[in-house]
């Protein structure tokens, strides 16, 4: 098997195995944990793909500065322990209704990984690596194509991000007496 | 067996056992610049000129008893001081630290003296640096005690604020030198101005290593920016819960993290192993050189000024170090853009 295969197997494997542990643990801090190993796993798979600036920017702006902002917040709360939702009948997760809606989420999103993992098997791998089809230094096309081909699309997850962030402001303000 | 696999193979173990032996060399150069500041002596029993204070100093902390807080969180308690030393380390196999070496004509291709050469080097140190953050964090969360906790929570603004000056300095850099390679970095920076200027970027970017070296040495939690363990407050911060070799990793990560700085800067401000006199072959004495002379400024620096006040800090990251970086990131660029530079 060629080397390739092996490390996808690997950090594909790893990938599921922290995401899982996202929602399997009940410390905060072991979930945000298992996560920032979910990234890791993902920046490597990136690698395999041959785009170290991908992974380089997965691991800095994920795993480095938004996974420490949840830390930061995890900590500063500092609740040990989640709540134990199956024992509380008053949790909105615990109505009959958000049950029967939960259960139809997840028979679709069965339902939509056989039809990938189906379609995967019968078509033709689509070429990924156009934009570092020069090779060397993919960064300078990444550049390129954001700033010509995809400027609207660019802008458009700026001032969404602006608005996110004056949204915060907004709600974070102390109500003036 | 490849000559050149295994000169590689050499290289990852010199540069391993060379950034442990910096660390001591450090914890030494310390001791003796601190008390000569102070109008001391410093370390004089152990060995000639207490040489060998830092190996007294492992081998005192190798026998300690290891303990642990009972409230303290086992798995993360254990897990944050190796993360520190973990990223420390690995931040160090992308700095390149001497011209490409053929060993006097014994391989048959040159070898570049760096453990990777990766195409985009810059970021991995970046992204390095940021995942180093959360041995810190971790250390005061998992130590169950308020003073750690605080400490590492310091610790965690701190270099999230200070990072964005990092990288806007770092930006202008990569701007002038049109690459994220620091060895392509390092090349552009040789050569002459008027034949006797050397073509150091500092000269093109004075502005950008104040900023490279001030955001830096907060990164690094070095004083006057060392909150996180401000002892005058926070008894030792992160790390007091720490003991034995879990708190001799703490120790061993900032003086490692404060060689890659220094050699970072060496090759992205001061020309890495270009310099004037000596033959190209000889360039590793040239950076070495200019490593020793940042790093004795690290020292300097630490035993001449106090701390900031912890307001204060932030003050001076968010509004005046990060408007100056955009600006001198905005001035780089328009003069590539227009001047060519």
């Amino acid at each position: 098997m060629a080397f390739e295969t092996i490390g996808f197997y690997v950090l594909a494997a790893l990938a599921i195995i922290a995401s899982v542990g996202v929602i399997g643990q009940r410390n905060p801090i072991y979930s945000v944990m298992s996560l920032i190993g979910s990234f890791g796993a993902l920046a490597g798979l990136y690698i395999l793909l041959d785009s170290p600036f991908t992974a380089v920017t997965q691991i800095i702006v994920y795993a480095g500065a938004i996974m420490v902002l949840f830390l930061f917040v995890v900590m500063l709360l500092n609740v040990p322990r989640e709540d134990a939702a199956e024992w509380d009948r008053s949790h909105p997760l615990n109505r009959p209704g958000a049950r029967r809606f939960g259960a139809v989420l997840a028979v679709f999103l069965l339902l939509e990984l056989g039809w990938a993992v189906w379609h995967a098997s019968t078509r033709e791998a689509v070429a990924l690596n156009t934009v570092s089809a020069g090779g060397v230094s993919s960064v300078a096309a990444i550049g390129r194509s954001i700033f010509t081909d995809y400027s609207f699309q660019f802008e458009a997850t700026s001032i969404l991000i602006l608005v996110a962030m004056v949204g915060a402001v907004v709600l974070a303000r102390k109500e003036p007496q | 067996m490849d000559p050149v696999l295994l000169v590689q193979i050499a290289l990852v173990v010199v540069v391993f056992h060379a950034l442990l032996l910096s660390a001591a060399g450090m914890v030494w150069a310390e001791r003796k610049v601190a008390a000569r500041l102070q109008q001391r002596f410093g370390p004089t029993l152990t060995g000639p000129a207490g040489l060998l204070q830092p190996f007294a100093d492992v081998f005192k902390l190798f026998f300690k008893e290891e303990l642990k807080p009972k409230a303290a969180d086992s798995v993360l308690f254990y897990l944050a001081p190796i993360i520190s030393a973990t990223t420390a380390f690995l931040a160090f196999c992308v700095v390149p630290f001497g011209p490409p070496t053929t060993l006097f004509g014994l391989l048959d291709r040159p070898v570049m003296l760096t453990v990777a050469d990766v195409n985009v080097a810059v970021l991995v140190i970046f992204a390095v640096a940021s995942m180093g953050v959360y041995g810190i964090v971790l250390a005061g969360w998992s130590s169950n005690n308020k003073y750690s906790l605080l400490g590492g929570l310091r610790a965690s603004a701190q270099m999230i604020s200070y990072e964005l000056s990092y990288g806007t300095a770092l930006a202008a850099v990569l701007l002038l030198g049109n690459s994220m390679s620091l060895v392509d970095l390092v090349n552009a920076q040789s050569g002459y101005w008027f034949g006797f200027i050397p073509k150091w970027f500092v000269f093109l970017q004075p502005v950008g290593f104040f900023i490279f070296m001030t955001a830096g040495i907060a990164e690094t939690n070095r004083a006057p920016f060392d909150f996180p363990e401000a002892e005058q407050e926070l008894v030792a911060g992160y790390h007091t819960e720490y003991s034995s070799m879990s708190f001799a990793l703490f120790f061993l990560a900032e003086y490692v993290n404060m060689v890659t700085v220094s050699a970072v800067a060496t090759n992205l401000y001061l020309g890495g192993w270009h310099g004037p006199l000596l033959p190209p072959w000889l360039g590793i004495l040239w950076w070495f050189a200019k490593l020793s002379v940042l790093l004795f400024f690290y020292l300097w620096l630490r035993w001449t000024l106090p701390r900031y006040r912890y307001d204060t800090l932030m003050q001076f990251g968010w509004k005046f170090l990060l408007p100056l970086s955009i600006l001198n990131l905005l001035a780089t660029a328009a003069g590539v853009l227009y001047f060519g530079l």
